[in-house]
């Protein structure tokens, strides 16, 4: 990974600052005033990074949504037969000290055309032998793609999956420990306390994940993640039975387990000319509480703003399988099922049982180690009554230094 | 029974009281081998990559955080060579001992001069070290000031063992300095003579012997060999006109194998690393093989 860094042009190690945004003030300070870095000394070296990502998709005009599910979280689209920018990011890390480490990035809402602050951390390695804190706004760890920035995902948009969990990504304010067990095979556990969560005021979550090498060409990771969340005027959208717009709030207690698994070969280890990379999470979740539809009858609907009891049980997944089969080019296959499973309240919306799917191939071709070129097909069955064969092509280029990405 | 609880949690969380033996994780297997010189029994050492890996291209996979995690020193090239997986092992393996700016983390680019770097303003293509060339193992002169270096870190580390790290430190590098001069003798007839690479994988290597070289199969550092780039070198590359094609062991075959049936150049596969090829099963090893190959007629 080729990495371009600058150094503050003057030493301000040994600060400690107190606080978030005291600290990324000081790298953003340090960034300004850049000259060449200079290997090993005590200065701090801002890490700047932008990540350009540009999307032309073509695909069925109008909103689409995933029936049998409320919507959730935040997500932001792309309009059809647009080219658009969503999710350029810009991103600011340093280590304040060897254990101190500060990130921020701003990530760009082509829709709204605005930016958004995706995450705003500091993170101290080692407050106990094996143990990370994390605090700020961070991507949580439910699962494996959830913490993955989009423009490391290996299909183009985020799966159904958590789609309906988050809207794209589950992202926290509040704190996250993690700790590595001290044995031979990898144990992970990683705790979540969210004051402000990305679709409720208040969540938490626990974790674990183990993981090994299998002879010199296998590498695995699997792992359970419960994620319980107390959602407060949750908003959403979805049609009424007059097939009128109906705004939904709803509050109660939302229970999600996630499972995940990740397997990855590489003949001797050598990922460099062929890799395979198979990818599988299944989500069961379960919403207790009370559902209100806001009064449209100005708009000829049927809501007349009255709460309703609401109980789910829902799940789904997916799996997903990417080759690298020659340096620079890789093809994928996905498929995703969702269940939308017990739905249990009295409203006059249109929230009908049913199994949203979708199956895609991608194919991918990286000009450089720091840019992607990527034409997706989807057949998207996620919308009741209204399939769509959607063709995306996304373009993915960064500069600057460019983080590692996780395994 | 309190007592039992608090020392079990304490074990748990790898408080455990100082190891007798000083647990070593190399990015790579020439500091595995140096480390196993300088420390030998007293050092449990291992190599997060093996030599049939490309070290620019690792992931930082569960098994290698579970050895991150339990490492006292993390020693690796450094120069950016590890940018696309180290920090990201460093962090993640949630161990304070080994990160930048700490004594576990040792980095042997520190304690050399650097090929290549580039100059500043100069525009950076493909696949470009800021900090200059990081396969700085292949010239057994470099080992010097990093094995002194990494002799007084071990002893810093583990004082009560430092009589014993500066005995192995002292007997390594006589034995060294005694194989340079050998070596330097056996790769005299190659001073001057004409390569073809890939990548700048062996410029260390080169530069030490004396090779000259006159075509490298990457289009631009790091960008794998394109059809058009490799056909254009069959047409300039006359026979003769350099006495190998060298590659690695992580490198592809193919496009050094075709090139070599147009050109009529022969293809070495250098070691590399320890492990690179089955003469290589010690720094010694590395540079004894490497000459055979280059020398063989």
């Amino acid at each position: 990974m080729s990495t371009l860094s600058y150094s503050a042009c003057r030493p301000r190690s040994g600060q400690r600052p107190s606080t978030l945004l005291l600290a990324l003030s000081t790298a953003m300070a340090s960034s300004l005033c850049i000259a060449p870095a200079l290997a090993g000394g005590h200065t701090i070296t801002p890490e700047v990074s932008f990540t350009l990502q540009a999307l032309y998709a073509d695909m069925a005009a109008g909103e689409r949504h995933i029936s049998g599910f409320l919507p959730e979280g935040h997500a932001h689209g792309c309009n059809p037969e647009k080219l658009c920018l969503d999710h350029s990011e810009f991103g600011l890390a340093a280590n304040l000290t060897p254990t101190l480490r500060a990130s921020g990035s701003v990530i760009f809402v082509d829709a709204e055309d605005k930016g958004e602050v995706e995450e705003l951390w500091l993170q101290q390695v080692g407050v106990l032998p094996g143990v990370s804190l994390k605090a700020g706004r961070f991507l949580s760890e439910l699962g494996y793609a959830n913490s993955q920035h989009p423009h490391a995902r290996d299909f183009v948009g985020s799966s159904l999956m958590n789609s309906v969990l988050s809207g794209s990504h589950l992202i926290h304010d509040g704190v996250q420990m993690k700790w590595l067990a001290p044995t031979e095979r990898f144990v992970e556990v990683n705790a979540e306390l969210a004051k402000k969560s990305d679709n409720s005021p208040k969540a938490w979550s626990l974790g674990a994940h183990l993981g090994d090498d299998l002879g010199t060409s296998h590498a695995w990771r699997a792992g359970l993640t419960y994620l319980h969340a107390k959602p407060v005027n949750r908003a959403g959208h979805v049609d009424d039975s007059n097939e009128v717009e109906a705004h939904t709030t709803f509050t109660g207690t939302s229970k999600t387990w996630v499972a995940d698994v990740l397997w990855k070969w590489a003949p001797d280890g050598n990922s460099k000319e062929r890799h395979l990379k198979l990818q599988a999470e299944y989500f069961h979740r379960t919403q207790d509480g009370q559902l209100t539809c806001e009064d449209n009858r100005a708009d000829n609907g049927a809501c007349i703003g009255t709460t309703s009891a609401f109980r789910s049980k829902q799940s789904g997944g997916y799996a997903q399988a990417v080759y690298q089969f020659m340096p620079r080019w890789q093809v994928g296959v996905r498929y995703e099922r969702l269940d939308s499973g017990t739905l249990d309240f009295s409203l006059p919306i249109e929230l009908a049982t049913y199994k949203p799917s979708r199956h895609s191939v991608m194919l991918n071709f990286s000009p450089s180690e720091m840019s992607n070129l990527r034409l997706q097909y989807n057949r998207d069955t996620s919308m009741q009554g209204a399939p769509d064969d959607q063709w995306l092509l996304q373009y993915v280029q960064s500069f600057g230094a460019h983080g590692a990405h996780r395994f | 029974m309190r007592f039992l609880i608090i020392l079990n949690l304490a074990l748990l969380l790898g408080l455990t009281p100082a190891h007798a033996k000083l647990t070593v994780l190399a990015c790579e297997p020439e500091w595995a081998s140096l480390v196993a010189e300088l420390g030998g029994a007293q050092v449990s050492v291992s190599s997060a990559t093996h030599a049939r890996q490309d070290p620019h291209h690792i992931e930082a996979r569960p098994s290698l955080l579970a050895q991150a995690r339990r490492a006292d020193l993390l020693v690796c090239t450094g120069a950016e060579l590890e940018a696309g997986w180290l920090p990201l092992l460093q962090r993640e393996s949630g161990n304070p001992a080994i990160q930048v700016g700490t004594p576990g983390y040792f980095e042997a680019a520190a304690f050399v001069t650097l090929l290549d770097k580039p100059q500043p303003g100069q525009h950076l293509a493909g696949h470009v070290h800021t900090a200059g060339n990081p396969h700085l193992h292949l010239n057994p002169h470099n080992l010097v000031p990093i094995a002194r270096a990494l002799s007084q870190r071990l002893q810093q580390l583990d004082p009560t063992q430092a009589a014993f790290y500066r005995e192995k430190g002292t007997d390594f590098l006589a034995r060294w300095q005694a194989a340079i001069s050998k070596w330097e003798q056996q790769a005299a007839p190659l001073r001057g003579r004409n390569v073809v690479v890939q990548h700048g994988s062996l410029a260390y290597l080169l530069r030490w012997i004396g090779l000259q070289v006159v075509a490298d199969l990457e289009p631009i550092p790091g960008v794998e060999p394109s059809v058009n780039h490799l056909t254009s070198l069959a047409s300039s590359l006359r026979p003769g006109a350099a006495i190998a094609i060298l590659r690695t062991p992580y490198q592809a075959a193919r496009p050094a194998e075709w090139l070599a049936s147009r050109s009529q150049i022969p293809v070495h596969v250098l070691p590399y690393t320890v492990g690179g090829n089955t003469a290589a099963k010690d720094l010694f090893g590395l540079f004894d093989s490497s000459l055979r190959v280059l020398t063989a007629p």
